[in-house]
């Protein structure tokens, strides 16, 4: 593993996300021209914390930075791919979902952090299948429970072994007292169709159902015997290579390890510059538009390859996120600015949208797609600062609407020192939020008016009248107010609850039209959360708690 | 842009190199301007007023006399001294040192606090705007103006921290402190007691004698908080304040000494007799003293207030005369309120300190009202009389608080509501008492003549005569 310097980790121990397939210790990737397979082979002893043993194909969140690690690759580094197998390496048994002893030892934060970081990376398989034709199949080759089934179940299509010993099962309820919360209860009905009488009856069952019943409950695609079941895996996999729309190439292109640097100040990258301010409880994220010229046609783009600038942006700034979601609990509010020439974006913006034949292209819009994304499921307070030199131009200007407020600098005086805030044909449809609408059309809670109001605006450098005037920012304070206005907005929001942020910013960000990936976020996450905070769960006598000991779990009964 | 700052607008805040402030005031004072003329004492705009103008915060500076026409009165903006050593007095973070700054996440409570002091000054002025055509002296119409004008000021020191420390919000708080009116259905002054017309001045000597006293205790309670900006500035407010208690005590008493003249010349206590020969008699000046004392109860807010627990613990807002006390962080103490029970009768009510802050305050500014009781019934008992004028209960006649809408006797007995119909005639200034306070309301302009109700004054305005043409009409 090329490991980055890390220095001065301020508190121990940090952990990063950087892996790679060479050391991977959980998964085997093997690339068989269209078909990439993804072996799972949890090495027990290796958990990413201590404590805990990883048994029966269970897994931990080092499990899952191997699982985000490899598709990005599959993404990136061998664009021949079409379709990708998921299955187990170990006997009759695909995967028992998360590790119940880690989520036992685990504090809140954590269960919620590796939760999301999960769900995330599921929905990341569905929207490289949706919108890249990627396909995913799952050869359950043995029992899945739990958070192995949730796997599963963001896969295209499950195949599912009928050894008659083999089960399907979500047995979080009857056995921990917990939700399948990553994604599983959503994707029942939402997804696979299941009925909710029958779902109800599968969710409370921790024996789980064997293939033939799964198969007629809709529960899996479809079965294969034990000495079919290779062949059924071709077939299947043969299919959807066929089906599959991926724009393919022949030659990807390699992703280094990213540079960067972590130290007090906070961590450093070169397109990405996060200043953390302990006392003050936020981090400044600088986000760095191209340093150079960028290039235009796709040979150019493919001769940058990861140096091409929206790449290597992307990758940091996800990077990034994942870090400070991970390590920086308490610093709860995210200021939001850029740097950058604004043409050199458009430049880009241009390209994003020309290009979209050009499968490194489309993968990069992809990358950041899903980081956008990432960062408005981000439980963090979201403050655009559109500042003197700033640079929100199209993909940049995705950033102020994804902000939960926006102040853009008014300099009556001196107008040639204001900022501008110009939006691209980007901006309208390029990188939807996980409720399949653009930020625009989500900022407007779906009225149509406003949206083609700023659409008459497109490629034009708004000052802070019109960035306002159009609904495109809060608060358009002048040079004099400025810097007093953003210090008592922040000030004022960082005194807040973070509890009662994290449900206000949840609830607001995602107006209008739900889709199964908001409801996994919004509804499933949201119970899941709660559950965990409950005696019922986490008490001393909590099902979580007891599991394994041999102990019953101790319930308070009355119902919330 | 036209405006010659530190001319125009005397101050020790360096507005003639603070952009963000002069930016505000270029907006601002002519919307000021237009306000007194439209609201404030509209009739004497161009005539020449002996006034007293602060133009420094030192002995000379705060009390510069001279004539002058009131819209070229120069309001001006002062904090007193600044003292880099000073520590926040109490609360949670007593000991630590005070804001320069507002604290993002106590903003809008000290932006609410300021705005609602604030709105009271031009109110007292929008109240006591009619009042100077039925002056009782040349004298009494210059020590309304002085009020007048200081109440603009105090309203320009409120603004001040607005525009200063509050940005856009500030100004836009600012503004509207211009927009609502006393008295205007649609857009009222924000305490109910400031809505009510000033129509005489028998009301105007009480106003500045209760009301006014209670601004000082709040500016009091002001000049304690850790936001630093805001406590120089009520601390020099209070040195002007003092000024109209004086206005409302020197005036009382001067009712009560010419009430005394025609006693003792009618040989007779008889109010009719008294009101006949054209004074004001005791039993009604005892009537206004329980309407303007119960009303002026109201305004230090309710004896039980998480409102105030909040404002002590986080340093915004602490007692009058912080220092007095030994403990200033009150966790643990407790505080026994008398309080009506559920049925006709009353109980004692233990709570927290903290959250009978306000009741802390108003039990100080009883204190403080009964000592011109006392002046003015050492007075009367001089004169050979044994009528004595009392401060009715704190549970009499509020409407506000745990005792709002409960029927007592003067004395703070509950009583049935019936009984309290009945004694609202002589508990409370009547109808005809009314009417016939402002058929004394007549003008009196010549130099050193006073109405007939009124007694002159011991002295004049600085070391004047008491006859000199303090205004110039």
């Amino acid at each position: 593993m090329n490991s980055p310097a890390v220095t001065d980790l301020t508190r121990p121990p940090y952990i990063t996300y950087d892996r790679h397939p060479d050391t991977y210790v959980h998964w085997r990737l093997q690339i068989a021209g269209a078909v990439a397979t993804l072996g799972l082979d949890v090495a027990e002893d290796q958990g990413l914390r201590p404590g805990y043993k990883l048994k029966l194909n269970s897994y931990d969140l080092g499990v899952d930075m191997e699982l985000y690690d490899a598709l990005q690759r599959i993404r990136f580094e061998y664009p021949a791919v079409k379709v990708v197998i998921l299955t187990s390496l170990k006997e009759r048994m695909f995967c028992s979902g998360a590790n119940i002893y880690m989520l036992g030892l685990s504090s809140h934060a954590w269960k919620v952090n590796f939760c999301k970081f999960t769900n995330e990376t599921r929905n990341g398989m569905e929207d490289s299948s949706r919108h890249d034709g990627l396909r995913f199949l799952a050869a359950v080759n043995g029992t899945v429970a739990g958070g192995g089934y949730e796997l599963a179940l963001a896969c295209d299509e499950i195949l599912m072994i009928d050894d008659r010993s083999s089960t399907v099962s979500l047995p979080e309820v009857p056995l921990l007292g917990v939700l399948p919360g990553t994604g599983g209860l959503t994707r029942l009905v939402d997804k696979r169709k299941v009925r909710r009488d029958l779902a109800d009856f599968f969710c409370t069952t921790s024996e789980g159902v064997r293939g033939d019943r799964a198969q007629r409950w809709g529960l899996v695609d479809h079965t294969a015997k034990p000495q079919q079941f290779q062949a059924a895996t071709a077939t299947h996999v043969a299919r959807l290579v066929a089906e599959s729309p991926r724009a393919t190439g022949t030659h990807g292109i390699t992703l280094p390890a990213l540079r960067r640097v972590v130290d007090h100040a906070g961590i450093h990258y070169t397109f990405v510059d996060v200043a953390i301010d302990r006392a003050a409880r936020t981090a400044t994220l600088t986000l760095k538009g191209p340093a150079t010229t960028v290039p235009t046609t796709p040979v150019a783009i493919h001769a940058q390859g990861a140096d091409w600038w929206p790449l290597a942006f992307a990758r940091e700034l996800d990077d990034a996120i994942l870090l400070l979601r991970l390590n920086e609990l308490e610093i709860g509010t995210w200021i939001l600015k850029t740097r950058g020439d604004p043409a050199a974006l458009a430049t880009v913006d241009a390209s994003l949208s020309a290009h979209h034949a050009d499968w490194l292209v489309t993968q990069t819009v992809g990358l950041l797609r899903r980081t956008l994304a990432r960062l408005d499921v981000s439980s963090r307070s979201l403050f655009a600062l559109i500042d003197e030199d700033s640079c929100f131009t199209g993909t940049f200007a995705e950033f102020a609407l994804a902000a939960d407020r926006s102040y853009m600098l008014q300099f009556p005086d001196e107008p040639t020192r204001a900022p501008s805030l110009q939006l691209t044909a980007v901006n309208f449809g390029l990188y939807p939020m996980v409720n399949h609408q653009s930020r625009l059309a989500t900022r407007f809670c779906g009225e149509t008016a406003p949206v083609e109001a700023v659409h008459a605006h497109i490629d034009q450098a708004l000052d802070a009248g019109q960035a306002m005037d159009l609904g495109l920012v809060t608060f358009a304070p002048d040079d004099i107010d400025w810097a007093e206005e953003v210090r008592l907005a922040i000030e004022e929001r960082t005194s807040l609850s973070p509890d009662a942020l994290t449900g206000l910013e949840a609830s607001l960000r995602f107006g209008g039209q739900e889709t199964m990936e908001t409801r996994v976020f919004g509804r499933l996450s949201a119970w899941q959360n709660w559950i965990f905070i409950r005696p019922n769960a986490v008490g001393a006598q909590g099902a979580l708690k007891v599991f394994g000991t041999g102990s019953k779990a101790q319930f308070n009964w009355e119902r919330i | 842009m036209s405006i010659n700052y530190s001319e125009r607008i005397p101050n020790n805040v360096n507005l003639a190199s603070d952009r963000t402030l002069q930016r505000a005031l270029e907006h601002w004072q002519p919307q000021f301007l237009d306000w007194w003329q439209e609201m404030g004492p509209s009739d004497f705009a161009d005539k020449d007023i002996y006034l007293r103008t602060a133009i420094g915060v030192d002995v000379e500076g705060w009390a510069s006399y001279g004539e002058v026409k009131m819209p070229d009165y120069r309001w001006g903006i002062f904090l007193a001294d600044f003292d880099p050593n000073r520590t926040i007095g109490f609360g949670d973070m007593a000991g630590q040192p005070v804001w320069q700054q507002v604290p993002g996440e106590f903003r809008a409570q000290f932006r609410r606090l300021i705005v609602t002091q604030g709105d009271t000054e031009p109110a007292s002025v929008e109240q006591q705007r009619l009042l100077g055509l039925t002056c009782p002296s040349l004298y009494d119409l210059r020590n309304l103006f002085q009020v007048n004008v200081e109440e603009g000021r105090h309203l320009w020191a409120m603004v001040y921290l607005l525009h200063a420390y509050f940005g856009r919000d500030g100004r836009e708080e600012a503004e509207e402190l211009l927009t609502r009116h006393s008295g205007d259905a649609d857009k009222p002054r924000i305490l109910g007691t400031f809505n009510e017309p000033i129509g005489d001045w028998l009301s105007f000597f009480c106003f500045t004698y209760f009301t006014d006293r209670d601004g000082k205790y709040q500016l009091k309670s002001l000049a304690e908080s850790a936001f630093d900006p805001l406590a120089r500035t009520c601390r020099f407010m209070l040195t002007e304040e003092a000024h109209h208690m004086f206005v409302g005590e020197t005036g009382l008493s001067r009712v009560i000494r010419r009430t005394l003249e025609l006693m003792s010349a009618l040989g007779t206590e008889d109010s009719t007799a008294i009101r006949l020969a054209g004074g004001i008699d005791f039993p009604l000046l005892q009537r206004y003293l329980n309407f303007w004392f119960s009303s002026s109860l109201d305004l230090f807010g309710s004896e039980m207030s998480s409102n105030a627990a909040t404002t002590f613990a986080n340093g915004i807002k602490g007692r009058p005369d912080e220092t007095s006390y030994a403990d200033h962080l009150c966790t643990n103490a407790t505080l026994d309120l008398v309080t009506p029970d559920g049925e006709q009768g009353i109980r004692t009510e233990t709570v927290p300190y903290r959250n009978a802050m306000n009741e802390i305050a108003r039990q100080a500014y009883v204190r403080d009202c009964e000592m011109g009781l006392k002046r003015w019934n050492l007075i009367i008992k001089r004169a050979g009389y044994a009528t004595t004028l009392t401060l009715p209960s704190t549970r009499f006649g509020r409407h506000i608080g745990v005792w709002a809408g409960i029927s007592t006797d003067l004395q703070g007995n509950r009583v049935s509501a019936e009984t309290a119909a009945q004694g609202q005639t002589h508990w409370l200034p009547s109808a005809e008492d009314r009417t016939y306070v402002k058929s004394l309301m007549q003008r009196v302009t010549a130099p050193g003549k006073m109405a007939g109700w009124l007694a002159p004054p011991d002295r004049g305005i600085n070391n004047l005569p008491v006859a000199y043409e303090y205004v110039r009409l």
